[in-house]
């Protein structure tokens, strides 16, 4: 009994093994799904990214490899960051130009979102609405926002209604897709066993493609809400003197180039902060998402 | 009164290059009040669009379908479908999946929640009402499954393979959980199954269709499920020698079909 465990039988050669898990995941832990694509926790490999692109900033800026009107110092730009905090930019305190942006673009994607996920909603619902609007909104969608500045502001003059409308548009389109699209997730078995019981059309939309369609109605406001903040520099373009936008663009001319980067690491930042809120509404609203 | 079916015929129209599939040629069919009709028969011969047309999913293309004198327009709560699979909603609970349908009609919560814990107690998932369908079993799935068809309290059950999904262990519980089931409520029962097995074993009667035109070929009563009800294990009933001699006719008689169609 004993030698046969002691026989040299290697089953396989374990220098093999990292190979295979490129080409075949290994069996989940209780609790997880197998095969889910994409599974698996990113954190510490995105901080590692992160670090690592600082690091080449860094030295690149150290050595000197790169001169400091087209890449200042990670110092520098904190430096910078520290100075507008506290002095302000134009005379208006950095805090404002955040709130201001930030105030555009969600009062921009609240209405989109708003409007944009009935509509889609419906058009998804309703060959008579998708056929009528249909046509305007897959013209005007892949049309640059800068493109059609000049019309908004003839249009709505320079005030803030036509840089909201901007932000709104650019959002609107995706959002209003997104929902459309949504409509088709529900699976015809849930429809007909939600009509089996009596249910009315609207009864059905409301209680059982409407909740299955909330996955991609989340992605698409995610999606959406990157168009609004793509759009913001566009919109604080003419006749703004507030605003993230405007403050990159107005250090642009004056080639400070620290200020146009501290305002784009400021509104990535943003973005990005939203975004993980989104994540996180994702999995209290839709733990589901995916799994049946 | 009950289900009447009478001359139906159902034809797909051609689509795709392909000619007009006559699903079901002159069907007639009735479902008396506490009926266990099962449908069987080879891939492709009609069941499912028969059941449709029951549910009111589908009209017919020439012939009547009468529900208690009242022709069928349309789906509605006196008849409630079990599918295959993939019809729970997992943005609810088990509780609320099997109340969906009492919330439909504006049930108040707490009068649904009482008529749902019935029912779920029934399908023996008392200990998971509050627990996510999706974190259920297959076999967990269709129970919830039921016991949702089950508290709208329809006058006619209808199944598409239901229990397709099973293992067979799982299958034979589920078997005799609905025959108790239908024998405790009282309700008419409409039934798919591939599984001549499991037809013979839970039909009061059995409809044995044929493919290419759809039509039901032969027509059996069946004594198994009543000798189960009455009290005889149900291996045993499977294992009697009328069973099987039956089991081996419904056989040859799909067999056949197959090898005419072929
Ligand atoms: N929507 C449809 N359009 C066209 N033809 C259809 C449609 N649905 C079913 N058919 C055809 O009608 C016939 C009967 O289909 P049905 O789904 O009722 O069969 P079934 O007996 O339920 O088969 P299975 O046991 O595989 O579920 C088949 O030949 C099928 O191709
Ligand atoms: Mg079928």
């Amino acid at each position: 009994m004993t030698d046969q465990t002691q026989a040299p039988t290697r089953a396989r050669p374990s220098s093999s093994g990292w190979l295979t898990r490129l080409t075949r995941a290994a069996p989940t832990r209780p609790g997880e799904t197998y095969g889910v694509p994409g599974s698996g926790d990113t954190t510490w490999l995105s901080l590692a990214s992160i670090a690592l692109l600082l690091f080449l900033w860094w030295i690149v800026t150290a050595t000197g490899w790169v001169k400091p009107l087209f890449v200042p110092s990670p110092g520098a730009i904190l430096q910078k960051f520290a100075d507008i905090w506290q002095n302000g930019f134009t005379n208006t305190s950095f805090l404002e130009h955040i709130a201001i942006s930030t105030a555009r673009v969600f009062g921009a994607f609240v209405l989109a979102c708003a409007l944009g996920i009935p509509l889609g909603l419906a058009m998804g619902m309703s060959p008579l609405v998708r056929g009528i609007f249909d046509p305007p909104i897959e013209f005007y969608r892949p049309i640059p926002p800068l493109a059609y500045l000049p019309l908004m502001i003839i249009w709505f003059g320079i005030g803030e209604t036509a840089k909201v409308l901007l932000i709104f548009l650019s959002v609107f389109a995706p959002v209003a897709l997104g929902a459309r699209a949504g409509v088709k997730s529900a699976a015809i078995e849930q429809i007909h066993a939600a009509y089996s019981f009596g249910a009315t059309r609207w009864q059905v939309m409301r209680h059982v493609i409407l909740p299955s369609a909330l996955p991609e109605i989340l992605t698409a406001m995610r999606i959406g809400v990157g168009f609004g903040w793509t759009t913001l520099v566009a919109a604080e373009m003419v006749a703004a003197t507030k605003g993230l936008g405007y403050m990159v663009l107005s250090a642009s001319q004056f080639l400070q180039t620290s200020t146009v980067i501290v305002g784009i690491i400021v509104i990535a930042a943003i973005a990005y902060a939203f975004d993980l809120l989104m994540r996180a509404v994702e999995r209290r609203v839709v733990p589901w998402k995916g799994r049946m | 009164m009950g289900l009447n079916i009478a001359d139906v015929s159902v034809v797909y129209p051609a689509a795709d290059g392909r000619p007009p599939v006559e699903a079901l040629r002159r069907i007639d069919l009735s479902v008396e009040r506490d009926d266990f009709v099962v449908a069987l028969g080879a891939s492709g011969c009609g069941k499912s669009t028969l059941l449709n047309l029951i549910a009111g999913f589908l009209s017919p293309t020439s012939g009547s379908i009468m529900l208690d004198g009242r022709p069928v327009d349309g789906p509605g709560a006196d008849r409630s479908v079990v599918f295959q699979k993939h019809a729970l909603m997992p943005w609810l609970d088990v509780i609320d999946n099997v109340a969906f349908g009492l919330m439909l009609r504006g049930l108040p919560e707490a009068e649904r929640h009482a008529t749902a814990g019935r029912f779920i107690d029934l399908l023996g998932l008392g200990e998971f009402r509050r627990s996510k369908v999706y974190k259920l079993s297959g076999g967990m799935q269709q129970r919830v499954g039921i016991a949702r068809a089950l508290t709208c309290d329809p006058r006619l059950l209808l199944m598409d393979e239901p229990l397709g999904a099973l293992d067979a262990l799982t299958r034979e519980k589920a078997q005799e959980l609905i025959l108790r089931i239908w024998h405790e409520t009282g309700k008419a029962v409409f039934f798919i199954t591939h599984s001549v097995e499991e037809a013979l074993f839970m039909g009061t009667r059995l409809i044995v269709m044929s493919p290419r035109p759809g039509r039901i070929a032969h027509r059996f009563d069946l004594p198994f499920s009543r000798q189960f009800l009455a009290g005889a294990p149900a291996r045993e009933v499977k294992a009697s020698p009328e069973f099987i001699r039956l089991r081996e006719e419904v056989l040859r008689i799909i067999f056949a079909d197959e090898e005419a169609a072929a």
